[in-house]
């Protein structure tokens, strides 16, 4: 029987095939889901910050889009996946609320700026992305199937997207 | 250098922040009272500071939909505040303000979604005014800026915040309540220098 892997916030897991893997309630920060198709190694980290150098209490990987993906990429490795193989699904970044505040643009733009950076750090490890669900206005629940490669989002009042 | 490590925490600091958090949720408490003329007690808020991972369920399910207010705070404190009152609870007040059945379930309208506005904005007025005057310090509150969505999704914004500065949040729980509950959280996020402005404005 398959099982269902919960990632927290600032938190990663590796997935091996057959289970699935999930985080809850994504608002600005961006799930990556990454996948080797071949030994279907699956893995999901749910970042919150950008970049890791800007910050300087930063000893959580996982709570960082360039130390979190380096991570789960090293620890899906360590269970199998072939580093050279990986493609990525990524959803999240939304901006949950309407700020207009040119004073706090830093906030603002905080998901874009997530976004923003896991496609860069996904792009210098040679990781292609094979879909994406990311920006507007609302939270989202994710889950990746190590099984199909199917990234399930759900969010309130919409219908169910598989990416 | 700030003196303030929430990672490192002591007892006084964190005795300060919940008195502050008592305090401020009381004001909040009266104020919405008198909003919607009726009777509600508080209870003891909880204050707690917790591991992101924790934050949404510590307070319901992270998919479990929540009304959202958040605000920046400027003047000698610099920051934000979010308050989160929990879909049902937000759906009493409501029917409350508007003179409707307080059973009524169905989704908020845009009248609605200014009622709240104006709910948010008195409870986060009454926490700040008492925040404000129990440190004389001079805080001026923006617009708030309402969203409805999962708990986990709305909880991400003040915990990025939080982020910066380490890996935990610091929340106050309030539950009001008479015969209905109504469940309410505020989290205060002050940056990094505005922790010692406050401590040192107590004398601490």
């Amino acid at each position: 029987m398959a099982e269902m892997i919960k990632v927290g916030m600032a938190d990663l897991k590796v997935c091996p095939y057959p289970n699935a893997v999930t985080t809850l309630g994504l608002g600005s920060c961006v799930g990556i889901a990454l996948y080797d198709p071949v030994t279907k190694v699956a893995g999901l980290a749910h970042i919150m910050l950008p970049d890791s150098t800007q910050i300087r209490n930063n000893e959580n990987k996982a709570k960082f889009a360039d130390t979190g993906i380096l991570e789960l990429v090293e620890q899906m490795v360590k269970a199998g996946a072939n580093k050279s193989r990986l493609v990525a699904k990524i959803a999240g970044g939304a901006q949950m609320f309407a700020f207009q505040n040119a004073n706090n643009s830093d906030m603002v733009r905080v998901g874009d700026r997530n976004v923003e950076s896991t496609k860069r750090v996904l792009k210098t490890m040679n990781i292609r992305i094979l879909s994406e669900d990311t920006g507007l206005n609302y939270g989202r629940t994710v889950e990746f199937y190590s099984e199909t490669g199917d990234f399930v989002i759900k969010s309130v009042g919409k219908p169910i997207k598989t990416i | 250098m700030s003196k303030v490590n929430l990672n490192e925490i002591d007892n006084k600091y964190y005795d300060v922040l919940r008195e502050i958090g008592n305090i401020g949720a009381g004001n909040a408490t009266t104020a919405l009272a008198q909003l919607l003329n009726m009777k509600l007690d508080m209870r003891v808020p909880k204050v707690e500071l917790l591991e992101f991972n924790k934050l949404a369920e510590t307070i319901c399910g992270e998919e479990d939909i929540v009304v959202g207010i958040y605000l920046f705070l400027e003047g000698d404190i610099n920051g934000s505040m979010m308050f989160m009152l929990e879909e049902q609870s937000s759906h009493i007040l409501v029917n409350h303000l508007m003179g409707r059945d307080t059973t009524n379930m169905e989704p908020f309208n845009e009248m609605d979604f200014s009622a709240l506005q104006e709910i948010g904005n008195i409870i986060t007025g009454a926490y700040l005014s008492s925040l404000s005057g129990l440190t004389g310090l001079y805080i001026n509150a923006s617009v708030p800026y309402l969203t409805v969505d999962m708990a986990g999704a709305i909880l991400s914004v003040p915990a990025i915040e939080f982020g910066k500065l380490g890996d935990r949040a610091l929340l106050i729980e309030t539950e009001f309540g008479d015969d209905i509950a109504i469940n309410g959280y505020f989290i205060l996020i002050p940056d990094m220098p505005s922790y010692d402005v406050i401590l040192k404005s107590l004398g601490i």
